[in-house]
C-alpha cells in the first residue's frame, strides 16, 4: 500500500470521527443546557476548548455566547476542526483515495458533505440544530459501518481503525478534561455536591451514546469520580480510552514494521488503564493526568507519521 | 405534451437518431417510441434522476477557469445516441487498420524512417514536431507497439459519411464518463435496455489492465501495474482514479515513485520499496522525467526514462507515441495505411491543407471565413480558429499566426456536425456531436462498443470539448439482429 495513499485513509478516518464526536458533543450540550437553571452559566466556550481551537476562536470573535459557539464549531471553515471543515477534509481524502475504499463509501462521504454545506444555515439555528447534527451523526455512522461491513479487512482498512480509534481516544479524554473542570465558569466546591453535576456528567456520557452502557454496568448513580473511571477505563465500552486504544495497539499490531508505534501505544494503555481516578480527583490532578495522556497520544500520531508516512524515509 | 417526431426539425444536418420525415433510424426506432411516450414532465423528472445520480457518484471534471471549484458536476444529457452495430463493426475495423498504422509509423520515426526514404512524407516535417523525442530513438517497446491507448475522434457531415477528425494518442481522456454514461443511463431508462440489444461497454477496464499486463517486463500473473496522475488539480483526476480502481492498480503520483540505482522503478509503500512493472501513464512527455525532459517538473519521476529504456518498466502509452498526434502527420495517416499495410483506408480523413505548403497555405488564406484553422500540436480545442464564426479581426490576427509559423497549421472545410436530439428547457432540439471511440492495442487490438459521444450544448455551437463547456451523452451500439 503506497504511503501517500495510508495516510489519506488514516485522515479520512480521523476527520469522519471528529466530526461525528463533535456532533455529538454539541448535541448532548444542547440539551443539558436547557434543563439548567437560568443562574447557573454553562459555557459554550468550555465546548470550543475541548477541540483546542480556542486561539482561531479568539482570532474571529468577541463574544462568547452560544450562537458564535455553535456557528464556530459547525460551520466555520476557517476552523480545521469544525464538523463542515472535518466533512471536507474527509471528503478530499477519501476523493484522492476513491480506488482503494468501496465506491459507496465515496458517494457516502461525497453526499454527507453537500449536505452539510447545503444545510449548514438551518443546521446551526437553535431549532434545526438537533436533526441536522443526527443526521450527520447517522451518515458517519453509516460510514463506518459500510467500512466494517464491505471493505476487506487488510491493510487499508487497518490505517482506518486506526485513525478512528486514535481519533475517538483523543477525543474522549479532552470531553473528560472538561467534564472535569471546564463546563461549570464558577469552581466548583468539591465537598459541596452540586446538584446539576449530575446532569452535566450525564451529558457527558450521552454525548458519548454511553448513558445506558454505564447504567448497565457500573450501575450506581451518576457521579463524577465514576464517570471518569468508565469513560477512560472501561474496556468493553468502545468510545471509551481504553478501549479505543486498544483497538489502536490492534490494528497497529497487523501492520508491516510497527515497532515504534506500538511501544508508544502500550506505553498509553499502560498510563490509562494505570490511572487511581480517585486520587487524581481528589488531589486536583485530573487535568494535568489528561494532559499527559493527550500528549501521548501526539506521540503515537507522530511516530505513525514517520513510520508508515513519510516519503523521505523509503528511498 | 409529448414529442412528436414529425415536428422535431435537424435539417439542414444529419440527425443521427431521426431521418428524413420525422422517420427514425431503424436502429433508434424502440429508443424513439420510448421517447415519444414520455411526457415533457415525465422527461425532465428522468433527467433530474440522472442530475441526482452523477452529484452522487461524484463525477467531475475540472475547468481551469473556475478556480477553486474543482467539481463543477459534468453536464450530461440524457437521450442517448444511437448507432446501428452493422456500422459499427465497419467503423471498429477501421479504427484498428488506422492505430495499426499509427503505431508501425512511430516504430518506423524512431528507427529505420522507411517511410522518409521512400518519399511518402517529407522528413523536414519531424524537424518541426513538437512531438518527436529524440531519446526515443532505436528503441523497441513489446509487440512494436508505442501508442497502446488511442482515443480518435470522429465527426459525421451532412451526407451521413463518418470521418476520423484526429487522433489522440498522447494522454486521450474521456473513457471514464463513456462507462459512467452508461450507469447513469442504465438507471434512467431501465425500461429500454431490457426491449432492445445494447452492446455492453463495461469490458473496458479489464481489457485495458489486460493490456498492460501484456507489456510488462517480467511476465508473471499478478504484474505491479500503477496509473501515474499529475494529481488532484489535473482535469482528469477523476478519470484516473476510476481507472486504477476498476483495474486494482495503483494509483500514484510522480513523489510517490523512485527509480533505484539498479535501473528499475520502486513505489514507496508503508513496506518500504516495492517493484512497479508497468505504468500507465496520464502525464505529459514533458513533465515526466525531470533528467530527461523538462528540469523543471515536479509532477515527473528522475530517472523513468532511463528505466524506460533499459525495458526494465512498460511505459503506455510509450514517451515519444506523441509525435504521431500532430495534425500535420494526421494528414498522412492515409498514405500510411497504404504504404505499411498496403490497404486503402476504410474510414476517411477530413480534407487536410497542410499551410506549410505554399500552394494550400495560399488557399487558405484566401478561404479563411469558410475554414477551420488548427495548431497543429494542440488538444482540447484550444488556439483554433472558426473562419466562420470568427471576426474580421480575429481572422487577420490568424492569417499572422500562419504566416509566421505555417508549418504549425493546419486548415480544413467547416464541415456541417451531425446532431441528435438533446433535452433542452424547452424540450428535444438537436445539437452538434461528434464521438470518441477508444482503442487498445498491445498483443491484441479491441474498440470500445461506441465511445464516448461528446454535445455541444449551446444552440447551433460546433464545440464539444468538455474543456469548453461541451457535454455528453451516453452511446448505443444496438445489435437488430439480436
Amino acid at each position: 500500500m503506497l504511503s501517500r495513499v495510508a495516510e489519506r485513509i488514516y485522515w479520512l478516518a480521523r476527520y469522519v470521527e471528529r466530526a461525528e464526536n463533535t456532533a455529538r458533543m454539541i448535541n448532548s450540550f444542547q440539551l443539558v443546557s436547557l434543563d439548567m437553571p437560568k443562574t447557573i452559566e454553562l459555557s459554550w466556550k468550555g465546548l470550543v476548548a475541548v477541540t483546542g481551537t480556542d486561539a482561531i476562536f479568539d482570532e474571529h470573535y468577541q463574544r462568547e455566547d452560544e450562537r458564535n459557539c455553535v456557528k464556530f464549531l459547525v460551520a466555520d471553515l476557517y476552523n480545521p476542526s469544525s464538523v463542515l471543515s472535518s466533512l471536507k477534509s474527509a471528503r478530499e481524502n477519501v476523493r484522492t483515495t476513491r480506488d482503494l475504499v468501496p465506491s459507496e463509501a465515496w458517494e457516502i462521504v461525497n453526499e454527507m458533505y453537500l449536505y452539510a454545506r447545503d444545510n449548514i444555515d438551518s443546521g446551526i439555528s437553535k431549532r434545526g440544530r438537533y436533526p441536522f447534527l443526527t443526521e450527520i451523526i447517522q451518515r458517519c455512522q453509516t460510514l463506518t459501518g459500510l467500512l466494517a461491513g464491505c471493505m476487506s479487512h487488510d491493510a487499508a482498512y487497518d490505517f482506518v481503525r486506526l485513525g478512528r480509534n486514535l481519533e475517538r481516544a483523543d477525543m474522549t479524554s479532552r470531553q473528560i478534561d472538561v467534564g472535569a473542570i471546564r463546563f461549570l465558569k464558577r469552581d466548583p466546591d468539591p465537598d459541596d455536591p452540586q446538584p446539576y453535576n449530575g446532569l452535566l456528567w450525564t451529558s457527558i456520557l450521552r454525548s458519548q451514546s454511553g448513558f445506558q452502557m454505564y447504567r448497565q454496568h457500573v450501575k450506581r448513580r451518576i457521579n463524577g469520580v465514576d464517570v471518569v473511571r468508565f469513560l477512560l477505563q472501561d474496556i468493553p465500552f468502545p468510545r471509551a480510552v481504553a478501549h479505543s486504544l486498544r483497538y489502536v495497539q490492534e490494528a497497529v499490531e497487523r501492520l508491516p514494521r510497527n515497532e515504534m508505534p506500538l511501544r508508544l501505544i502500550m506505553q498509553a494503555r499502560r498510563h490509562a488503564q494505570g490511572a487511581d481516578v480517585d486520587e487524581l480527583i481528589h488531589d486536583d490532578r485530573l487535568h494535568d493526568f489528561i494532559d499527559t495522556l493527550q500528549l501521548d497520544i501526539a506521540e503515537i500520531h507522530v511516530s505513525i507519521v514517520d513510520t508508515w508516512f513519510s516519503l523521505d524515509q523509503a528511498a | 405534451m409529448s414529442i412528436d417526431w414529425k415536428t422535431y426539425d435537424p435539417s439542414p444536418y444529419y440527425d443521427e437518431l431521426i431521418g428524413a420525415r420525422g422517420k427514425p433510424r431503424s436502429a433508434a426506432r424502440q429508443l424513439t417510441q420510448y421517447l415519444s411516450s414520455l411526457d415533457d414532465q415525465e422527461l425532465q423528472a428522468r433527467k433530474q434522476a440522472a442530475d441526482h445520480a452523477i452529484l452522487e457518484m461524484g463525477i467531475s471534471f475540472t475547468v481551469y477557469s473556475e478556480g477553486e471549484n474543482i467539481d463543477r458536476a459534468w453536464p450530461f444529457d440524457i437521450i442517448p445516441r444511437v448507432i446501428s452495430k452493422s456500422e459499427w463493426t465497419s467503423v471498429q475495423a477501421g479504427l484498428v487498420q488506422r492505430l495499426t498504422a499509427l503505431n508501425m509509423f512511430i516504430d518506423d520515426v524512431y528507427n529505420e524512417q522507411k517511410i522518409f526514404r521512400n518519399k511518402v512524407m517529407p522528413k523536414y516535417v519531424l524537424a518541426n514536431s513538437k512531438n518527436f523525442r529524440d531519446q526515443c530513438k532505436g528503441i523497441h517497446p513489446p509487440h512494436g507497439v508505442w501508442a497502446h491507448i488511442c482515443g480518435s475522434d470522429l465527426v459525421r457531415d451532412k451526407d451521413g459519411t463518418l470521418y476520423v477528425l484526429e487522433d489522440n494518442l498522447r494522454v486521450p481522456s474521456g473513457v471514464s464518463y463513456m462507462l459512467e454514461n452508461r450507469e447513469v443511463t442504465k438507471r434512467v431508462f431501465p425500461e429500454v435496455f431490457e426491449n432492445s440489444s445494447i452492446l455492453p461497454v463495461d469490458e473496458y477496464p479489464t481489457q485495458l489492465f489486460d493490456m498492460l499486463a501484456s507489456i510488462s517486463p517480467r511476465p508473471q500473473d499478478y504484474p505491479e501495474i500503477a496509473v501515474l496522475t499529475p494529481g488532484i488539480f489535473n482535469s482528469a483526476y477523476f478519470e484516473h482514479s476510476f481507472l486504477a480502481q476498476r483495474m486494482g492498480a495503483e494509483l500514484v503520483e510522480g513523489a510517490d515513485l523512485v527509480v533505484g540505482d539498479d535501473d528499475c522503478v520502486y513505489m514507496r509503500t508503508i513496506n518500504g520499496l516495492e517493484r512497479v512493472d508497468v505504468i500507465y501513464r496520464r502525464i505529459d512527455d514533458d513533465f515526466m522525467d525531470p533528467e530527461a525532459f523538462n528540469r523543471d517538473s515536479m509532477l515527473g519521476v528522475r530517472g523513468l526514462m532511463r528505466a524506460w529504456r533499459k525495458g526494465n518498466v512498460g511505459m503506455a502509452n510509450a514517451p515519444g507515441s506523441g509525435v504521431a498526434d500532430d495534425k500535420v502527420i494526421y494528414a498522412f495517416v492515409p498514405a500510411m495505411i497504404k504504404f505499411y499495410l498496403d490497404q486503402d483506408p476504410i474510414i476517411p480523413n477530413v480534407p487536410t491543407h497542410l499551410c506549410m505548403n505554399e500552394k494550400e497555405r495560399e488557399y487558405v488564406l484566401g478561404h479563411l471565413d469558410e475554414l477551420v484553422v488548427k495548431p497543429a500540436n494542440e488538444s482540447g480545442g484550444y488556439g483554433m480558429l472558426v473562419g466562420p464564426h470568427a471576426s474580421k479581426k480575429q481572422r487577420s490576427e490568424f492569417a499572422q499566426l500562419i504566416k509566421k509559423d505555417p508549418r504549425n497549421y493546419i486548415a480544413q472545410p467547416t464541415l456541417s456536425l451531425s446532431v441528435a436530439p438533446t433535452l433542452c428547457d424547452d424540450g428535444l432540439e438537436p445539437r452538434h456531436l461528434d464521438l470518441r471511440p477508444f482503442v487498445l492495442q498491445g498483443v491484441r487490438t479491441d474498440v470500445t462498443a461506441g465511445g464516448l459521444t461528446r454535445v455541444a450544448m449551446r444552440k447551433g455551437s460546433l464545440v464539444v470539448n468538455s474543456s469548453q463547456g461541451g457535454g455528453s451523452k451516453d452511446t448505443w451500439v444496438v445489435d437488430e439482429e439480436a
